[in-house]
């Protein structure tokens, strides 16, 4: 157990070394950010989620400014989604948001659409023009209905025209 | 006293006075290295007490143990000195834990009992460097660092040439004789044992005997006579058993998890 | 069938008797992590002997298995033509399972053994018992750090493993097959969440250590004190450590995705 000082140098280097790898991993790689300061909190109401997760993305122009901290059912049954936005944001109300795919099967995640109006969302206002996300079945559930319904004559018709809301990618 | 299923002694009652050398001697097995063990807390009984300085250590707390043990200092048949550290390290090591001594007296004091048991130059070398004879005073040096009141040896003489063996004898009488340590010394080592003993504690598959050497060597029971002439008195003997290396002799000697 | 059933019995009931026993070191090992003094050199020297020792290995064998994955994925991902996701296959293969688990199982192999032999044999050589009897606790002074390190070192290891796994999935899908660098990147940074994914796999890798340090320790400080008991202590960590920490990755796996 002699302590050489060679030997404490190379359990420092192996230290550093090995941090800077999980920070490698942890940023560079898995994408973990400051979050810039937070505290907007806005809500947006949307007839269909489609596989939106907590903690997915809230973007606009392409640009990450927020995440998603939580979705559940509002008393009308649509699903309420809570959005926890850097605080300098300044959204007119009349900004949109809509639920979008990276990709044709990526992750979903929030979209907002900037509108034109003088007053600006506070926290917890709620934004009102919200487009649900696109269930890419009963897209082609809707196509096939449309087909079989002119050319093949009904027995296949019931099969294709799925509108009951299966889950997203 | 009992490991597992396997009774060592059953009511034994012997005292070891104070300032005295008292040696334990017996057959492979017998439990004398126990005896020891017992009296440094190491194993417990399964009833009895054990008197250190007329305090009752069965049952106690490992730590309240850890005081009990300053007076104890225990020379281990195999050294056990911590074999990754100097001799000079190992002996300087329960001063630097337990002490607020600064290095230039703790030197002093490793210093000092190298010298007493004639080693003053190996501070530096590693445990493994050590030949049987050094290594038994490097672990004689430590056992007497904290200047204990009661000093256990097992077996100090195993392994060793006829004159280590007599220079480690020298040197515990001597050691017995300036400071009064109370010594309770197991082995196998007849002629020397018998030398430098005040009392004699003999351990038989019947029972024990106790007395003094010479009382002993004059018994009335043939057994013990017996077994006190069994090899004959010459010096040129060495009384290790080889069927028994030290790590077969731990293994009877261990208790339960401590 | 009678002895059959006992014997079934008697080893069930030891196999709980063993994980109390377990549990109850583990108790030790953190009280004395929180008792002065520190220890902190015998920490450094810890890692020294279970990190830096293992580094080789680990960075050998994490661009081996990331190179073979990448040749492996890369020629089944062509049969659907998603090869451009190579990049994500490989780093989500590495991040979520192969990093953390093949690095407990190699670190268990070397690092672990080393600990179990190393205890194992001061236990054989009497050194824990020499260190009580200088009052000093030998799992305060050796078990502890070593544990400790095993805990700190095993999140670092795994990192190194999945970087130089990711390195060697890039060099065979870049350099090899004539992916495109930028493509391999991209799939591999969209693909791999922190939360989901690589906090996870640095959580597997501490619960690892916790299991890899204990095993090795408990093995080397409950070993018989002879050499047979000592390769008996390093051989059941690494086949109890192996197979306790394949079992935790599928509970820890379960859980961490819910």
């Amino acid at each position: 157990m002699t302590r050489s000082p060679l030997r404490d140098l190379l359990v420092g280097l192996f230290v550093v070394v090995g941090l800077c790898a999980i920070a490698y991993l942890s940023f560079s790689v898995g994408g973990l950010s400051y979050s810039g300061p937070g505290g907007l909190t806005i809500y947006a109401a949307f007839d269909q989620t489609g596989g939106l997760k907590p903690r997915a993305p809230v973007v606009i122009s392409g640009v990450k400014v927020g995440q998603v901290t939580s979705i559940a059912l509002d008393p009308s049954f649509r699903a309420r989604v809570a959005m926890d936005l850097d605080g300098r944001l300044k959204l007119p109300t009349d900004t949109t948001a809509s639920i979008v795919t990276a990709g044709i099967l990526g992750d979903r995640y929030v979209s907002l659409q900037l509108g034109g109006d003088d007053k600006v969302l506070a926290s917890g206002d709620s934004i009102t023009f919200t487009e649900s996300a696109i269930i890419l079945e009963s897209l082609i559930g809707k196509f096939m209905y449309g087909r079989t319904g002119g050319s093949s004559g009904g027995e296949s018709g019931g099969g294709g025209a799925d509108e009951t809301q299966k889950k997203g990618s | 006293m009992a490991f597992g299923s396997r009774v060592v002694f059953d009511s034994l009652s012997c005292g070891f006075p104070r300032g005295k050398i008292s040696v334990i001697l017996g057959g492979s097995g017998s439990g004398k290295s126990t005896i020891l063990r017992l009296v440094g807390g190491l194993v417990q009984p399964r009833s009895g007490v054990i008197l250190v300085e007329g305090q009752d250590i069965v049952g106690l707390a490992e730590r309240r143990m850890y005081e009990v043990r300053r007076k104890l200092g225990m020379m281990f048949q195999g050294g056990a000195l911590l074999d990754s550290l100097t001799v000079f390290d190992n002996l300087a090591f329960p001063l630097r834990e337990h002490t607020r001594l600064t290095e230039t007296e703790v030197a002093a004091e490793v210093q000092n009992r190298l010298d007493a048991v004639g080693m003053s130059n190996v501070g530096d070398l590693l445990p493994g460097q050590l030949s049987g004879g050094m290594l038994k005073r490097a672990a004689l040096a430590r056992a007497i660092i904290r200047k204990p009141s009661i000093l256990l040896c097992d077996e100090p003489f195993s392994g060793l040439d006829p004159a280590s063996t007599k220079r480690i004898e020298r040197l515990l009488v001597r050691m017995n004789r300036d400071s009064s340590v109370t010594m309770l010394v197991v082995s196998h080592h007849i002629p020397s044992t018998m030398r430098m003993a005040d009392r004699v504690l003999l351990l038989l598959p019947q029972g024990a005997v106790e007395g003094q050497p010479q009382e002993l060597r004059a018994h009335a029971d043939p057994r013990v006579t017996a077994f006190l002439n069994e090899v004959p008195d010459l010096d040129a003997e060495s009384l290790e058993d080889p069927d028994e290396p030290p790590a077969g002799k731990a293994v009877r000697a261990r208790g339960g998890m401590r | 069938m009678r002895r059959a059933i006992e014997d079934l019995g008697f080893l069930a009931l030891r196999f709980v008797d063993d994980l109390g026993k377990l549990a109850l070191f583990t108790l030790r090992i953190l009280a004395a992590r929180f008792t002065p003094p520190l220890r902190c050199g015998a920490f450094v020297t810890e890692l020294f002997k279970l990190g830096v020792l293992s580094l080789i290995i680990i960075c050998v064998s994490g661009m081996a298995v990331g190179m073979v994955l990448g040749l492996q994925g890369y020629n089944t991902l062509v049969r659907f033509g998603a090869e451009q996701s190579l990049g994500a296959v490989v780093g989500l293969s590495l991040i979520r399972e192969l990093g953390p688990v093949l690095t407990a199982l190699l670190t268990t192999g070397r690092a672990g053994s080393a600990t179990a032999a190393e205890i194992g044999s001061m236990v054989a050589t009497e050194q824990l018992d020499g260190l009580r009897m200088m009052s000093i606790n030998p799992v305060h002074l050796v078990v502890t750090p070593k544990a400790s390190a095993m805990i700190a070192v095993m999140p670092l290891l795994s990192a190194l493993f999945i970087v130089c796994g990711l390195f060697g999935g890039y060099a065979v899908g870049v350099g090899l097959m004539g992916l495109d660098g930028g493509t391999y990147m991209s799939s591999l940074q969209s693909a791999v969440d922190f939360h989901d994914d690589v906090l996870g796999s640095l959580l597997k890798a501490l619960i690892f250590g916790v299991l890899i340090g204990l095993i090795s320790t408990y093995r080397g400080y409950t070993s018989a004190p002879t050499s047979e008991g000592v390769s008996a202590a390093t051989t059941s960590t690494v086949v109890i450590g192996s197979v306790s920490v394949l079992i935790f990755d599928y509970f820890i796996t379960a859980l961490w995705g819910v």
